[in-house]
């Protein structure tokens, strides 16, 4: 463990001097304030947040995350000569290069917030958009550790990266709006609760807009993803939900390290 | 000592060790040479734990091993290419392997005569391409370890760098270390290497001192014997 946390603190350590990391930051932070500042009211600020969080953080996350490890392939072998065991190297890098993207991403979206004085609502939101942003982050992170260990090649790694999150952000709320539409004769809704559970990108939107009083315009679907949400079953569900996402491509990316050849 | 037998490797088609058979003695420097695409890479990498042999076996002093890598306790590698995160400075960067070793023997030698002290403190990204196998260098001396593998180690570096490196792996030798070298560079070969690993299409076609080599090959260079085991004439 303390190995680990070591491998973590230096990968923090570079990672927290990067300017790339620093305009990261910035640019949540000018985004938390301007919507702040200039929009018609705290909760459509909050409301275009999501939207910025839920586009920026799964391509910034899976793109630097890839590229990273990419750039660190033979920093990677220097450290495999040294005395550790795969498994702590691979958790020491994946700690070290998640955590300060995390760390960048809160600080940006909630400093504006506390210094502009938000209202306690709008803190409880801003607290769930929070932990969103970090779920988020660290999941795509680990979809990059994946990719980067299962593609040798930077290029096709890196466009593999970039096809997995235009799936997930984009083509599937089209693919599944197209099987709605083809379907809308059918009972639907469980289908596409199952649906929504299966994208994070998707899942955290729903998390996120349950926290507003505007959730009651997603119509009878949304009522449903409501009370299902609200309930404690619902709750446990989504959050394990989120946190597989986290786990299956860490476990992923784990297993694809512990068996490559350097 | 270092023993290889029956080692194995395939990448996709391509079969890179064919059954690597190979005695690396203590105390002297071995130089694993061969053509382009003849597996040196692949044998030393297997030798450090990056690359999973498909077969084979390699002990280190009668043991097998470990896949936990206890071994490379004792064991200092120089990549050929030196890479290292952007914003860490070399002092960062010596810490940090200082951090994931047990052992307390030190050997900062090379920091000194590679002048190396003045750069401590810069970003390793600010520090040129030599200087930077400078800094590999001197890690892989840094521990004072008693097996010491070098992948073309004078490779980026100005002469006096080169020849700094050099002496300091001939003075080790004589303290007794062992060395795993491959190089492209002729007049190292000439100038360090005790014994020969000529490795061709994943096999070794020769083993042994130098001077065997020049005997059976009837040459009196290094460049000219390796030049006839690369044609295939073995005539002892």
């Amino acid at each position: 463990m303390r190995t680990v946390v070591k491998i973590a603190g230096y990968g923090a350590r570079d990672l927290l001097r990067s300017r790339w990391l620093l305009a990261y930051a910035g640019f949540f932070a000018v985004a938390s304030f301007t919507l702040l500042r200039f929009s018609d009211g705290e909760t459509k600020a909050l409301l275009s947040l999501v939207n910025v969080v839920l586009l920026i953080v799964p391509l910034a996350s899976v793109i630097f995350g890839t590229m990273y490890l990419y750039a660190a392939r033979e920093f990677v072998e220097l450290l495999l000569a040294q005395p550790i065991r795969r498994r702590q190297l691979f958790a020491g890098l994946f700690a070290g290069l998640s955590l300060p993207t995390v760390l960048a991403v809160v600080t940006g979206l909630l400093a504006p917030m506390v210094i502009m004085g938000v209202s306690r609502s709008g803190l409880a939101i801003a607290g769930w958009l929070a932990f969103v942003a970090a779920v988020l982050s660290i999941a795509f992170t680990a979809i990059a550790a994946a990719v980067a260990y299962f593609v040798d090649d930077r290029v096709r790694g890196l466009a593999a990266a970039l096809g997995i999150w235009l799936l997930l952000a984009v083509v599937y709320d089209a693919a599944v709006l197209m099987a709605a539409v083809q379907l809308s004769d059918y009972p639907l809704e469980r289908p596409l609760l199952a649906a929504m559970f299966a994208n994070p990108i998707d899942l955290s939107r729903l998390l996120l807009l349950q926290q507003f009083d505007t959730a009651a315009l997603l119509g009878y679907t949304g009522a449903l993803f409501q009370r299902f949400l609200a309930g404690a079953a619902g709750g446990i569900v989504a959050v394990s939900a989120l946190a597989a996402w986290i786990v299956l491509p860490t476990l992923a990316g784990a297993r694809l390290f512990q068996r490559k050849d350097f | 000592m270092i023993e290889v037998r029956g080692l194995h490797k395939r990448f996709g088609a391509l079969q890179v060790l064919a059954g690597v058979d190979l005695t690396i003695r203590p105390g002297r420097i071995t130089a694993v040479v061969g053509p382009n695409s003849a597996g040196k890479t692949t044998l030393i990498k297997t030798i450090l734990g990056l690359t999973r042999s498909d077969a084979g076996v390699i002990r280190l002093d009668g043991r097998e091993i470990d896949p936990a890598g206890r071994y490379r306790e004792d064991v200092g590698y120089m990549p050929q290419i030196a890479r290292f995160p952007d914003n860490l400075t070399a002092a960062d960067l010596f810490r940090m392997m200082r951090d994931l070793r047990h052992g307390t023997r030190r050997d900062e030698e090379l920091l000194d005569t590679l002048r190396l002290r003045e750069h401590l403190d810069k970003p390793l990204r600010v520090l040129s391409g030599g200087t930077r196998q400078k800094v590999n260098a001197a890690l892989a001396f840094l521990f004072a370890p008693s097996l010491i593998i070098l992948d073309e180690p004078t490779a980026g570096l100005d002469p006096l760098s080169a020849g700094v490196v050099k002496d300091k792996v001939m003075a080790e030798r004589e303290k007794g270390r062992t060395f795993i070298l491959t190089t492209h560079v002729t007049s190292d070969l000439e100038e360090l290497a005790d014994d020969i690993a000529f490795l061709v299409d994943g096999r070794i076609r020769f083993s042994g001192a130098v001077t065997m080599l020049k005997r059976m090959t009837r040459q009196l260079s290094l460049e000219r014997a390796i030049a006839r085991v690369m044609e295939g004439d073995l005539a002892a």
